[in-house]
């Protein structure tokens, strides 16, 4: 049996950026006529990996092989011209522009009096036609289409180059059911035809219904190539998430959760609360001195969800009762002056404010309270200044340092003083321990705790669901957009368990899984009696 | 396996979906709402327009008269050249304010250059050429060294105009027999009773093909259509592997061409006298005239047309302004802002519309 | 690098040198350059260096309201013709109540600061509220100002007597003029708002990330609006002092091409176009070198036309030094650009869409 030709094989690539190994020694495969799905959580590096074969970025060793030839992409066009096309997420169509234009701009039938639209249009209704798209009017604006046949209209550009090699960086993102079936057909039919076709997403019912083959990455490095049918649903988001399935199992959660009385009014209680593209409608509540964690893969919500809840975004329905007490949150403003602060997931886009000290950005959202002209007095600043500068060890002891020379752990620690600072009751950490070493984030857990203890409600986001399942009174689980499971945090829960949810197959089988699970751990509160709490 | 023929060849038509047809239905509709969308500055800019002309024409008379219409495009033939210039610059999403200081500077310094003997068609030729280098500059900033358009031609503005300036602070006059001086001779198209005859001159004649030029340019050419797609969403231009940065700097380097160009009509409009202080606020005249015409200042949308729709309004404001007499000419220019203003207000609405 | 990037941190330092050598090139043509006397008529002191003194008043208002404007990312081209503003409505007041009180001087201080008030409260709008770029809504008000400024004036050049008001750019405080006493005084008022409250410290955050202050409570509308608000009253305040002068206000002249001393001198005194943080005293040395320039170049015999190209040379390369920083520190992090910024933050994230890296 003769080894399939690969057509495009990257070798040992690596990519280093400061202070982070995005790719390290990754080495991988493209066969023809296949559909090869890329999977791995945040900071495992596809999304790197994709932007080296696309020419985005330009790999530090290694070498990339497309049909035999070592290449050495210079920008997306070097890219292009070897023969891979890539359509994005976010359509990368100019939709100012029409519907052929789009697709032959570049290749346009050029004469004597300038560009001929009407040959022109003429192929691209061809190119179009082999989409299934033959009816649209090249003429047309772009914007007129919806999202999913924009991304047909991408493909069909992608078509008129001499493309090898497809690329397709979460195409589904947007697009719903009957629009992911027709981007299926047309996928299956270019891969019956000898393209190689690269597939990236996060949704795993996708994932499982187009792939032929499946190659994991994690932390930069690669975990493993396999077919599709070799792999079951746990398999792979154990690979992904880098336990294997016994110790997943073991990973058990030691809390003793003291029974909470439920009947009590939560701190924070959301009905429906939803936003448009962002996240379904959903209930939610948080109650003081309560770890609520939000349990999902990529893209699964949970930023959105958070989001909504501090007020940095706008909800579109919903209702949300802090202290039983109807009130309208619709700017961070509003969030703060409820007493809720939220740590984002991105420190870097819109945490730190970098060249403003660190001392300043501990005391901004206090100030931001206070007003613009009342300053609050040096001496309140050097307190919460020294207080969470102590607390959190942050390094180098130097308060008028600009943040943005700290490391990442210690930018972290730094914010995390900042939302402090406010004195919140409740607080919502998004990916606090994202890219920080053990030493920091086990600071960062044991705050969470001792926070919890004194009273706060706290809301734990992680794509690294061990901590979620270690720290958690409650597990929200997201997928796709929509809760579909909850949880109390129990000895029977493990991140398996939590796993298990997210990998059935759909939604309602999912919620189905989480009431079962829900079940089980009830039903071990009972048998086992209520103990107290060790955390 | 190595596939020879391209993919497009491979892949058999498929029927259509019937996604497809829904869409079919909905691309009519909406390209006409796109259309009109995108169409309601220029209609607006049209109906004042009519709306001025007949006004001035009950009020004051003379209006619809051939001579009065030939005369108003020919004195503002440099403007209508500056502003297919200033489309190009916004559609990519970019603005040049160095117009009317380029003008200044190109035709002091080629006077001069006639003035010591050069050759006048050379020194026409270097006129266009200085205009090109000025635009040069500009487009290397924006482009390789990421300064922004407006910061980038503020600084050309300031050292065109300053140049200028050293150059000479008094009116330089072309030599008599100056080829220059062509370009302003009368050509009587339509000979009408008495004063009413239609006169154009070969710089209205050079006006209009730098019109039709433009369009060549916007809708023909790829490189036109880059610069809507840079307008539109440059980084997708950019994946899309369109030239960038070379459409860029060629954009500022046409406006600054043009602006040279607009500066030869201009000098050889007035006799052959070139100033220093030539072309103040004709930036702002090209930039209004751009943004009522229809031209989105945010880039993406626009056509050359619109932008000389959008020029007749301003000339039909200052033929109003200057027929009724009693206006103070101090309002002219808080009304030009207030128009420029009022559209831009329009556009801002239209597009925050489109968007949600 | 390293070291002209130190140099380059501490802004006033070129500043200071650009005077000095300045100065110095104005005592070699006239070894009497720097001479102080008394004025046997007036009993004032005079010299050139008084002069300068007096021609930087009006610098250094618009200088200073430039700098908060572009600490949030924005410019104020209308400040030129704010400075007309401010003159037209004084000179016209004055003329119109034709007295010399002080009261009248007030008044004409009011109505003008009023004005200019209005006007900026606009701009701030059309910025921070219906979401304009700041170059084409301030270059509308540079327009529309100017205009409004002739029609104040009805056109003419407009003069007025008030001793009061004419004593502000022509009489002196413990030998300094007036005027700079007073602008001096504004920019320490001002200076102290800035730094005692937390004013200044929400600006320069606005400035660095907009997005981060608004999660941590900061509302950018209010501070947007004020910032062209202030900066349009310091700019009438600039032309209140240039034309107490000569009691005469040039609807064309007053003010003309100056919004290019306030952006060159902010940017000489180290604030970044960019945005963020911003030097009070940087801008304020900024339109001191200015001024010893503009009078450097009347005195050396250099035709006053050759400055405005000179400043966009300057200009042009201060832009690409700052650009250049930029530039020189992507160049060092990898071989492509277009990369993830900050130390020990994991690269693109896998919700970062691509369109936000891309090489040029």
């Amino acid at each position: 049996m003769i080894e399939p030709i690969a057509i495009v094989e990257v070798r040992n690539a690596s990519i280093t950026f400061p202070g982070v190994k995005a790719l390290d020694e990754v080495s991988f495969r493209l066969l023809p006529g296949e559909v090869h799905t890329l999977m791995g959580e945040n900071g495992a590096g596809k999304s790197t990996l994709i932007k080296a074969l696309t020419g985005v970025y330009q790999i530090d060793s290694g070498e990339i092989v497309v049909a035999g030839q070592v290449r050495h992409f210079t920008g997306t066009a070097s890219a292009q011209a070897a023969g891979i096309s890539t359509v994005y997420q976010e359509v990368n169509l100019c939709t100012n522009l029409t519907i052929g234009e789009n697709v032959m701009l570049g290749h346009e039938v050029r004469g004597l009096a300038g560009v001929n639209w009407r040959k022109t249009h003429a192929l691209a209704r061809e190119a179009l036609a082999r989409m299934g798209l033959g009816d649209l009017d090249p003429r047309a604006p772009l914007s007129s289409l919806s999202i999913a046949m924009q991304q047909l209209v991408a493909i069909s550009r992608a078509m008129v180059t001499d493309s090898k090699v497809l690329i397709l960086d979460e195409p589904t993102s947007s697009l719903d059911a009957n629009e992911v079936e027709v981007l299926f057909g047309v996928i299956r039919r270019l891969r019956d035809q000898g393209v190689a076709i690269l597939f990236v997403s996060h949704f795993l019912d996708q994932v499982y219904a187009i792939s032929d083959r499946i190659t994991v990455l994690r932390n930069g490095k690669f975990v493993g190539e396999y077919l599709k049918r070799d792999l079951d649903r746990t398999q792979l988001i154990s690979k992904m998430i880098g336990k294997d399935f016994e110790s997943l199992r073991a990973l058990g959660s030691n809390r003793q959760t003291e029974a909470r009385d439920r009947t009590q009014t939560p701190l924070f209680a959301a009905e429906g609360l939803g936003r448009k593209g962002a996240i379904e409608p959903t209930d939610v509540d948080i109650h003081s001195g309560e770890v609520v964690g939000f349990a999902g893969l990529l893209g699964a919500g949970r930023t959105e969800l958070a989001r909504l809840i501090a007020g940095a975004d706008k909800a579109d329905s919903g209702t949300v009762r802090i202290r039983g007490k109807k009130v309208s949150l619709n700017s961070p403003v509003a969030g703060l002056s409820q007493g809720i602060a939220y740590s984002t997931e991105s420190r870097r886009d819109d945490g730190i404010v970098g060249d403003l000290s660190v001392r300043e950005n501990i005391m901004l959202a206090v100030q931001a309270r206070r007003g613009w002209f009342r300053r609050v007095p040096a001496r309140e600043v050097d307190q919460l200044v020294t207080t969470y500068m102590e607390r959190f060890s942050v390094r180098p002891n130097d308060p008028d340092r600009p943040i943005r020379l700290l490391s990442g752990g210690n930018q972290q620690k730094v914010l995390l003083g900042r939302w402090l600072a406010t004195n919140p009751d409740l607080l919502l950490l998004d990916e606090p321990t994202r890219g920080i070493d053990v030493g920091a984030k086990a600071d960062i857990q044991e705050t969470v705790a001792e926070l919890a203890e004194g009273g706060m409600g706290v809301v734990f986001i992680s794509s690294e669901l061990e901590e979620v399942v270690r720290l958690s009174e409650r597990i929200v689980i997201l997928k796709d957009h929509q809760k579909v499971g909850e949880v109390v945090n129990g000895p029977e829960v493990t991140a398996e368990s939590i796993v298990s949810v997210i990998a059935t197959e759909s939604g309602d089988e999912a919620e189905e899984q989480a009431d079962a699970l829900a079940e089980e751990v009830a039903a071990g509160d009972d048998r086992t009696g209520l103990e107290g709490s060790a955390s | 396996m190595s596939t020879s023929r391209t993919l497009a060849e491979t892949v058999p038509p498929v029927a259509d979906l019937p996604e497809s047809k829904k869409a079919e239905n909905v691309t009519h509709l909406s390209r006409l709402w796109e259309r009109s969308q995108t169409l309601i500055p220029t209609l607006t800019a049209l109906v004042l327009l009519f709306g001025m002309l007949i006004y001035a024409e009950i009020a004051y008379g003379r209006v619809f008269h051939a001579g009065t219409m030939s005369s108003l495009l020919v004195s503002f033939a440099p403007t209508i050249i500056l502003a297919v210039g200033m489309t190009i610059v916004i559609v990519s999403g970019g603005i040049d304010l160095s117009v009317g200081a380029v003008v200044a500077f190109s035709s002091v310094a080629g006077v001069m250059l006639m003035n010591i003997g050069v050759n006048g068609w050379l020194s026409m030729l270097l006129m266009i050429v200085f205009g090109a280098v000025f635009g040069l500059i500009a487009g290397v900033m924006i482009q390789y060294f990421n300064v922004q358009p407006f910061i980038a031609t503020l600084a050309m503005m300031f050292l065109a105009r300053g140049l200028a300036s050293i150059l000479s602070t008094t009116p330089v006059i072309a030599p008599e027999d100056s080829p220059i001086l062509l370009l302003a001779t009368d050509w009587k198209l339509i000979d009408g009773p008495k004063v009413n005859d239609f006169t154009i001159t070969p710089g209205l004649l050079i006006a209009v093909l730098v019109v039709l030029g433009g369009l060549f340019f916007m809708h023909r050419t790829r490189m036109g259509r880059t610069v809507y797609a840079i307008g539109g969403n440059e980084s997708s231009a950019q994946l899309m592997g369109l030239p960038v940065s070379r459409t860029r700097v060629w954009i500022y380097i046409v406006s600054g061409a043009l602006s040279g160009l607009a500066a030869i009509v201009y000098t050889a409009e007035v006799g052959g006298k070139a100033q220093n202080v030539t072309g103040i606020g004709w930036e702002l005249d090209a930039i209004a005239a751009v943004v009522i015409g229809g031209t989105l200042l945010t880039g993406g949308y626009g056509y050359i047309l619109g932008s000389i729709v959008g020029v007749f309004v301003i000339a039909a404001l200052r033929l109003i302004i200057t027929k009724d007499g009693t206006i103070n000419p101090e309002y002219l220019t808080i009304i030009t802002g207030a128009v420029l203003l009022a559209f831009v207000l329009l556009q801002r609405v239209l597009t925050r519309r489109r968007s949600s | 690098m390293s070291r002209v990037k130190t140099a380059f941190r501490t802004p006033w330092f070129w500043a200071i040198i650009g005077i000095a050598l300045l100065l110095l090139v104005n005592s070699i043509k006239n070894p009497a350059y720097l001479a102080i006397s008394v004025n046997p008529t007036t009993g004032l002191l005079t010299g050139n260096v008084l002069d300068i003194l007096r021609i930087s008043a009006p610098i250094i208002m618009i200088a200073l309201g430039m700098t908060f404007v572009i600490a949030t990312e924005g410019i104020d081209l209308s400040v030129g013709s704010m400075m007309a503003v401010g003159g037209a409505v004084a000179m016209q007041t004055l003329s119109t109540l034709d007295s010399n009180s002080v009261g009248a001087m007030f008044t004409a201080i009011g109505l003008a600061l009023l004005l200019a008030i209005v006007l900026g409260a606009i701009n701030g709008i059309l910025v921070a509220v219906v979401g304009l770029q700041p170059f084409i809504s301030t270059l509308i008000m540079m327009l529309a100002a100017r205009g409004i400024a002739r029609v104040i004036t009805d056109g003419q050049n407009t003069n007025a007597t008030n001793e009061p008001f004419r004593q502000l750019a022509n009489g002196q405080i413990l030998g300094l003029p007036t005027s700079f006493v007073l602008a001096i005084a504004i920019v320490v008022l001002i200076a102290l708002t800035m730094r005692r409250t937390a004013l200044g410290l929400m600006i320069e955050s606005i400035g660095i990330n907009p997005k981060a202050s608004r999660l941590a409570g900061i509302r950018p509308r209010p501070i947007l609006i004020g910032v062209y608000v202030l900066s349009a009253a310091l700019a009438a305040v600039g032309g209140l002092f240039s034309v107490s002068e000569v009691m005469t206000v040039s609807v064309g002249g007053t003010g003309n091409l100056m919004e290019l001393d306030a952006i060159l001198a902010v940017v000489i005194g180290g604030t970044s176009l960019a945005g963020g943080k911003f030097s009070i005293l940087g801008s304020t040395i900024g339109a001191l070198l200015i001024a010893t320039l503009n009078k450097t170049v009347l005195f050396l015999g250099i035709p006053a036309a050759a400055t405005p190209a000179f400043k966009a040379l300057v200009i042009i390369a201060l832009v690409l030094l700052q650009s250049e920083r930029i530039r020189s520190f992507a160049f060092s992090r990898t071989k492509s650009s277009g990369t993830p910024t900050g130390p020990a933050t994991p690269a693109a994230t896998e919700s970062t869409p691509v369109s936000k890296e891309v090489v040029a």
